[in-house]
């Protein structure tokens, strides 16, 4: 909005409202993510200090997958069911994973920790930056060594008579471990996840609904150069931190 | 929210390169239209696409999401893609992607297109 001579101030121009919009929509810039609060039961193994990842950045065949359900109109609009689930992103998870996001809801330049659970029950800390948020879409960015290198976008939009929910991932897996592990049934653990998910944010609104999946390879190319990555993979250490658990547990009691 | 009118005109700028303007707003709704530039852009011969954002107005993560699907595009016709015309906030979001790991990123079409012969 300009200032005039006044005092008062005119009416923004447009340039000046998609500047305002920009401004609050996207995350300020950070070279190294940096983890202001470790909420209970969460583990800032792999978060504290990491780049993010882009897919540009990842090892793996780089995938987009669309996942969407429908809810009729008159049960929710777009910015209030995005706004809900802003609100409590963490209650719509499958059971057994958990997103230690601020409690005050998903806004840009958050950093939340993630604990996840892969096939053999085995646990994995990670975490993701808030990117962009709006009131229509919302965007999570992984950092290195996640499963993963890419974002997942998170919107609703209005279709006809309904209110279209959506998931939609872009990424590539982030070393050639995670890779083979989607290829071993870690692409349909993520479609089952984000399934689930849409499933429990339409039935919050009421609305029993199937989840349409859509899967598109857009490079079926693997980044070869990028095998390095594998050194910070979270599963490795998150792996050895558990294997650590009974040395630190003694080492708890000794000191 | 109404879509600003988004148009992504090609422009030959030398024999090995393509512009491609980019105007009003780069959102998920922009697939179509960028994918069909980016196609009209991909001659023959081509090996840089230099994106012009002197016009954008507006781009969310949907636009950046689109703007990967171009680079792998372009890389898979071993191409390089450039950028000029970035506002301040932009290229800080350029970084924050790390899509500037990428995409050559320049302060005019000169400077980009130098950069593109000297590949």
């Amino acid at each position: 909005m300009s200032a005039m001579n006044d005092g008062t101030t005119e009416a923004a121009t447009p340039e000046e409202k998609a500047a305002a919009r920009d401004a609050t929509s996207w995350a300020k810039s950070v070279s190294r993510l940096n983890v202001s609060e470790v909420p209970e039961g969460a583990v800032n193994l792999n978060v504290e200090g990491r780049r993010l990842a882009s897919p540009i950045q990842g090892f793996g065949k780089m995938w987009q997958k669309t996942y969407q359900a429908r809810i009729p109109a008159e049960r929710v609009s777009p910015t209030e069911l995005i706004a809900t689930w802003k609100q409590r992103f963490p209650e719509f998870w499958p059971e057994g994973n958990r997103f230690y996001g601020p409690l005050t809801g998903i806004a840009p330049g958050d950093v939340a920790l993630i604990t996840a659970t892969l096939p053999g029950k085995m646990k994995l800390s990670t975490g993701v930056m808030v990117l962009f948020a709006d009131e229509e879409s919302f965007t999570l960015m992984t950092p290195e060594g996640h499963m993963f290198a890419g974002w997942i976008t998170f919107s609703a939009t209005s279709v006809g008579s309904e209110t279209v929910v959506q998931a939609q991932v872009l990424m590539r897996a982030s070393d050639p471990i995670f890779e083979l592990g989607l290829a071993l049934g870690g692409h349909r653990q993520e479609d089952r996840f984000w399934n689930e998910t849409l499933t429990s944010v339409a039935a919050h609104f009421g609305q029993e609904a199937t989840v349409d999946t859509q899967v598109v390879c857009v490079d079926k190319k693997r980044q070869w150069s990028k095998w390095r990555n594998v050194w910070q993979s979270s599963a490795i250490r998150s792996t050895l931190y558990t294997l650590g658990a009974p040395g630190r547990a003694v080492r708890r009691v000794f000191s | 929210m109404p879509e600003a009118a988004t148009t992504f005109d090609v422009r030959e700028v030398s024999e090995t390169a393509r512009a491609i303007d980019i105007t009003g707003d780069v959102t998920a709704q922009s697939e179509e239209v960028l994918m069909d530039a980016y196609g009209r852009a991909n001659a023959e011969g081509v090996a840089a696409i230099v994106l012009n954002f002197s016009g954008l107005d507006y781009m969310n993560s949907g636009g950046i999401g689109l703007l990967v699907t171009v680079l792998v595009r372009a890389q898979r016709q071993h191409q390089r893609v450039l950028a000029y015309g970035l506002s301040e906030h932009y290229r800080q979001i350029f970084e924050l992607t790390r899509l500037d790991d990428a995409v050559g990123i320049h302060d005019s079409e000169d400077e980009a297109l130098a950069a593109a012969r000297a590949s």
